[in-house]
């Protein structure tokens, strides 16, 4: 009998970093006088309650992959990249209506990426840090060079005009991330999980099954617990965050960025409040007038720091993603 | 060691003062949170949170609707001590 043949395993690689970041929002700006009647509010209430001004929404024509599209897109020039270099799409959305195929396959082709390996990840609000830690995982293992993290919403298909917990915050658009190898540390260790216990707190009206047996109920719209969404988010994730950092082996002072999921601005302050974060650290505020876009809200606040300078290259991030499941993921990264 | 009554109410009442601006006196046992104090359910939370730390109890979220006064509050606290 001859000897047994010894495998080789993929060649790992030591560092990686986010190479680019770009975002697409919807086209339409939403106020909240529009939207305020059907839930007896008010401009006022909205903003005390949750800081949001207005909320971009796409309009009908376009669809999740639209939008995730026109991210990805942006994403691959800045990086000097063409879908062709991608050899890994991960797609995380909520907003995606097909069981099969995966959103990811269909967009990888749109892109030129094809045959890169494509999947959807569900871990709604968490997704784009999910997907980050994936792509830094595989890009290290040496099972991808370069990854593209596409976090997109059109979360305006999932409102219910007359809900008062949740619908009301939610916006519509994408953002996108180019993972790649790098010379030099960029991505923290994500320290992520979650608790199933709790899953309740942010849920769908009803299941596509249920739709199926009953018709009159229409399309499953989302609804949270609030104020328990709010306790579990400002006060369990802060710890997340500050965990995220000592893993990265870095302190409060060292950070320059802070990228919250943009679920509601009194989180965001309270996250900041509960970090003992210096004043120096800018922080991801793009809820005020782009809402909260689920899975695309750190991308696009994040882009939208490094398109105003007030981010630069090469800051450090602190980034958590947190929601429905309920999942959360945070990690420190470097900024491209 | 269990708190007094006093206690919890005065413990209570520096929480409710650093998250509202309020004056501790102003949070008194019969004080509604949201018609007298003016506290949403968020805030609301933020102080359940605060207290539940200061005062090592825990209170689930479902039972925190039913703390409609700062008396309530106080009540159920001084009941939740170990």
């Amino acid at each position: 009998m001859s000897a047994r043949a010894t495998l080789r395993q993929a060649e790992p690689v030591r560092y990686s970093r986010i190479w680019s970041i770009a975002g697409e929002r919807g086209s339409e700006t939403v106020t909240n006088d529009d939207i305020a009647g059907p839930i007896d509010s008010s401009d006022e209430w909205i903003r005390q309650r949750t800081g949001i001004v207005t909320r971009r929404r796409a309009t009908g024509d376009v669809d999740v992959l639209d939008l995730a599209e026109a991210a990805a897109r942006k994403a691959l020039d800045t990086a000097g990249l063409t879908g062709a270099d991608v050899d890994a799409v991960i797609l995380s959305t909520i907003t995606y209506f097909h069981q099969t195929p995966s959103g990811a396959a269909i967009l990888a082709e749109r892109i030129g990426a094809t045959p890169a390996a494509a999947y959807d990840i569900s871990a709604a609000c968490a997704g784009y840090a999910y997907g980050i830690g994936q792509a830094d995982a595989l890009v290290r293992s040496g099972a991808a060079r370069h990854v593209l993290v596409i976090g997109a919403e059109k979360l305006s298909d999932v409102i219910d005009p007359t809900d008062r917990s949740i619908s009301f915050l939610l916006g519509d658009g994408a953002g996108a991330a180019v993972v790649g190898p790098s010379d030099t540390p960029g991505i923290g260790p994500t320290v992520w999980g979650s608790d199933g216990a709790k899953a309740q707190a942010i849920r769908q009206t009803h299941s596509l099954a249920e739709l199926a047996n009953d018709p009159s109920l229409g399309m499953p719209t989302l609804r949270q617990d609030g104020p328990s969404v709010f306790k579990w988010a400002s006060f369990q994730m802060a710890p997340i965050a500050a965990k995220a950092m000592a893993e990265a082996g870095v302190e409060p002072d060292d950070i320059q960025v802070f990228v919250p999921h943009q679920a509601n601005m009194r989180i965001i302050d309270q996250m900041v409040k509960q970090l003992r974060l210096p004043e120096t650290v800018v922080v991801g505020r793009d809820i005020v007038d782009t809402g909260n876009t689920s899975a695309a809200s750190i991308p696009l606040a994040t882009e939208r720091l490094l398109a105003e300078g007030a981010a630069r290259p090469g800051d450090l991030a602190l980034q958590i993603g947190f929601g429905a499941g309920l999942v959360y993921a945070a990690q420190v990264v470097v900024l491209p | 060691m269990a708190y007094t009554s006093q206690e919890i109410l005065e413990g209570l009442a520096e929480i409710v003062a650093e998250e509202t601006g309020l004056p501790t006196d102003a949070v008194a046992p019969e004080k509604s949170f949201t018609d007298d104090l003016d506290i949403d359910s968020l805030s609301m939370m933020t102080i359940v949170t605060h207290a539940e730390d200061k005062f090592d109890v825990r209170i689930p979220d479902d039972d925190v609707k039913n703390l409609t006064t700062v008396g309530d509050a106080v009540t159920y606290i001084e009941g939740a001590q170990a």
